[in-house]
């Protein structure tokens, strides 16, 4: 899933102790391991099974996901907005993969 | 796919997420559509009020599912206290089932929210394509 579509949608700015939401989005099978092929054989299970989100180093929100979880998994989620910084997301898949992308908050 | 030990079922699921504390009705607001047409994709909201206490934030939520092959649908974990904190999915719902969504505070205690929703067309029977 290298260089998979993602997309971040959350304020850019911020003032100090306000609460905001962050939308992510990111595109992958989420396949079941629950489904069967053309030939009855049962499809492997690859799910993105964590996704974690850094505010300026510290780990704010992370999220177990199971086979339950739509395909192209949406996450929305509220922090709050302490300090300038960068938000960096990160989603692992059951083959290791790991997809990141980052956002900059500003805080006044 | 031919699972030799049964799913959990979902009380079970939510005693687990718990770990044997008394989980209390209320305080969480879970939003999902009553009735849907395609289980593919079911939007679930989770939300907590202000009114949570002082000096209490949330620090685990919890989704579970009735019907699927598995309890769990995801975990949710604050790594930092949020006044009234928020989180949205979206789901595979297999079949009509209840969907209950669990919140564990900074004091241990539990709160969980359920709501029944209607599969008119189930998720895992789609077409496998080309």
């Amino acid at each position: 899933m290298s260089g998979a579509r993602v997309l971040i949608n959350a304020p850019a700015t911020a003032v100090a102790g306000e609460v905001i939401e962050i939308r992510t989005l990111i595109a992958h099978v989420m396949e079941t391991g629950h489904r069967m092929g053309a030939q009855g054989e049962v499809i492997p299970r690859n799910i993105i099974n964590r996704f974690a989100c850094r505010y300026d180093g510290a780990e704010v929100f992370t999220a177990d996901l199971f086979p339950a979880i739509a395909a192209n998994p949406f996450i929305a989620f509220t922090v709050v907005a302490t300090r300038s910084g960068t938000l960096a997301f990160e989603w692992t898949d059951d083959q290791g993969t790991i997809e990141t992308a980052a956002h900059s908050l500003i805080v006044t | 796919m031919a699972d030799a030990t049964p799913r959990p079922t979902l009380a079970e699921a939510i005693r687990k997420f718990a770990n044997g504390r008394e989980v209390q009705t209320g305080l969480l607001e879970l939003d999902v559509p009553p009735l849907v047409e395609n289980g593919n994709a079911v939007g679930v909201t989770v939300q907590i009020g202000p009114g949570i206490g002082v000096g209490l934030h949330v620090r685990r939520i919890g989704l579970f599912n009735e019907k699927n092959p598995l309890a769990e649908i995801a975990l949710f974990h604050f790594g930092m206290p949020v006044p009234s904190p928020k989180v949205a999915t979206r789901v595979r719902l297999a079949t009509t089932q209840d969907v209950t969504a669990v919140a564990e505070l900074s004091d241990g205690s539990c709160w969980e929210s359920t709501v029944h929703v209607i599969v008119t067309l189930a998720a895992c029977i789609e077409d496998l394509g080309p």
